[in-house]
């Protein structure tokens, strides 16, 4: 009886042992990840301010309240919302769907041409890939001068569609990922499916709307999904080329959740307004796990 | 039979010659800043508009490699990301390990919090953990900075590790458990020299994610002389005005090598579906 309970103690021991090697990255993730977001949530509900020394007061909901009842809160929720639209849900993953669906009638070089210079462009480290869109679109860069060639009207893109102007630099940092999904998506669905509505007449159009389309839905989904999350969070680009400017006018919510924590001072206000990125990002991210069903 | 093979070959024909045209007239689209940067870089007088230089020289790469300007950052994006990667990697695998060969209740819910983690918008949580570092004193610190590229950057790498690990069959291993060999020797020895090519690409893929990072150590690193590539040239062209554009672009080319060439390396591995395709259709 005794020895049956040591062998089960030592049993469960064994079964905890193999389970070991998940504990460094477990308490990495507990500390650094897990931890921030917690402290996340209780900074969102104070008035911490980054010149205030030590007055960090519990506010309740005042800052949220404070960032729907804020005009400035409000452009950052519009721009963010077209700038995920635009760049993402329009851009990305349309022009990702038409190069992969294009390579597969093209001929092999420029297939590989192609696919190399869109895949360079989103391997490019994020500030090299600023700066080069930030030449392309200012006033004395190459946009106009091909505007100029073709006679058509110059603009100070930067300055008077800024946010037209990040997300296309989005389009052409991120149109990769989407090309890669839905190659991979296009390559899987069987050749004499299309070829048998090829011989029954249905047009370009046709097969793509009742065929591939559905046949990728799932792709489809992923991507979307992935590309908005993605998109939803992107600093660097946005920061790089305008600094949200000129005014506000390309301030999306993390350019504004920076400002308000950094330039303002106001590190609970900011706070909050990544908590709500955050909340939002979750949902998705939910969405997303349902979506596919995850198998693990 | 041949007239129809001739309609379906000359039809196949166009819609060859429509992709190549559609698709060149994207190339151009995607090379023109590509291109600009290439030029620009070994022009004595770059301006911001793409033109082949004049008389090419290879003076602004001369500029630019000094201490200050290009080996103090690169050394620092690689002390910061190596270390980054190095403990990624290692935590990864370890991790990996049990998730992908045992079984008990906790697996499905830990590797469902992982990929739900892989998803969150990690700006979002800048402004805290630059808090956070403030009041346990790691900010301006590169192994804080490192720590926190990290663990960014694990659940990802765990869930990649994972698929990779699933694919080495179990026989070896079990041989080696017989003759009572311990889990870390188990895994040292025998699983993750079988998965080899695995371990490179998570070990690339996490490299090449850090290198580019520009946020993290934007907000968590304060001293210049502890600045990485990313924040250095941001730094660089951020003070608009007096850039000397041929100079940022030689630089900016000195610091996209690296990635370029290791994303080579790997894309065989990584191409067509992409370890992603696989990572996210789970």
């Amino acid at each position: 009886m005794q020895q049956a309970g040591s062998r089960r103690r030592a049993g469960s021991w064994r079964q905890a042992g193999r389970w070991l090697p998940i504990a460094p990255a477990t308490a990495l993730l507990l500390l650094f990840l897990a931890g921030p977001i917690g402290y996340c949530v209780w900074i969102a509900f104070t008035n911490t301010q980054l010149t205030g020394s030590s007055s960090s007061d519990f506010v309740g909901f005042a800052n949220f309240r404070r960032a729907f009842a804020d005009d400035n809160f409000r452009n950052a929720v519009q721009l963010t919302l077209t700038f995920t639209f635009l760049s993402s849900i329009v851009g990305q993953n349309t022009l990702g769907l038409a190069l992969a669906g294009l390579m597969r009638a093209a001929s092999r070089p420029v297939r590989t041409v192609t696919g190399a210079l869109v895949i360079t462009a989103w391997v490019l480290p994020e500030i090299v890939a600023a700066f080069l869109l930030y030449a392309f679109f200012r006033r004395e860069g190459t946009l106009n001068a091909i505007l100029d060639q073709l006679h058509l009207p110059a603009q100070n893109w930067l300055f008077t569609l800024p946010i037209l102007a990040v997300s296309f630099a989005n389009v052409w940092r991120g149109t990769a990922f989407s090309m890669l999904i839905y190659s991979a998506a296009l390559a899987e669905i069987p050749q004499d499916i299309t070829e048998a509505a090829e011989v029954d007449g249905a047009s370009g159009p046709l097969r793509l709307w009742h065929i591939t389309l559905p046949m990728i839905r799932r792709s489809i989904g992923t991507n979307l999904m992935l590309n908005t999350l993605s998109t939803l969070s992107v600093f660097g680009l946005i920061w790089a080329m305008t600094r949200g400017g000129p005014g506000n006018r390309s301030q999306t919510l993390p350019v504004f959740m920076y400002d308000q924590a950094f330039v303002n001072s106001l590190i609970g206000y900011g706070t909050a307004v990544a908590l709500l990125l955050l909340l939002v990002g979750s949902l998705f991210s939910i969405v997303y796990l349902r979506l596919m069903k995850v198998e693990v | 039979m041949t007239g129809v093979k001739g309609v379906t070959t000359s039809r196949r024909t166009r819609a060859r010659l429509a992709s190549d045209g559609a698709l060149l007239l994207v190339a151009v689209a995607f090379a023109l800043p590509l291109v600009w940067l290439l030029f620009a870089s070994l022009d004595g007088s770059a301006d911001l508009r793409v033109r082949p230089p004049t008389s090419p020289t290879l003076e602004n790469f001369d500029a630019v490699l000094t201490d200050e300007i290009t080996f103090t950052p690169m050394l620092n994006s690689l002390l910061l990301c190596g270390s980054a990667t190095l403990l990624t990697v290692v935590c990864a695998a370890l991790a990996a390990y049990p998730l992908s060969r045992h079984r008990s209740r906790l697996t499905r819910p830990y590797l469902l919090t992982i990929l739900f983690t892989t998803c969150l918008p990690i700006t979002a949580i800048m402004v805290p953990v630059y808090g956070l570092f403030v009041q346990v004193d790691l900010i301006d610190t590169m192994y804080g900075t490192a720590l926190f590229l990290a663990t960014a950057q694990l659940p990802f790498a765990i869930w990649l590790m994972k698929n990779f690990m699933d694919g080495v069959p179990k026989v070896l291993e079990e041989a080696a458990w017989t003759d009572g060999a311990s889990t870390t020797q188990t895994l040292v020895r025998v699983v993750l020299p079988l998965m080899g090519p695995g371990v490179g690409v998570v070990t690339i893929y996490t490299f090449i994610m850090l290198w580019g990072n520009f946020f993290v150590p934007f907000m968590l690193l304060l001293s210049p002389e502890q600045l990485p590539a990313s924040v250095s040239i941001f730094t660089f062209f951020g003070n608009y005005g007096s850039v000397v554009y041929g100079q940022l672009a030689a630089f900016s080319i000195l610091y996209s090598t690296p990635v370029l060439l290791l994303y080579i390396l790997i894309s065989r591995r990584l191409g067509g579906g992409f370890a992603l395709g696989g990572a996210v259709k789970g």
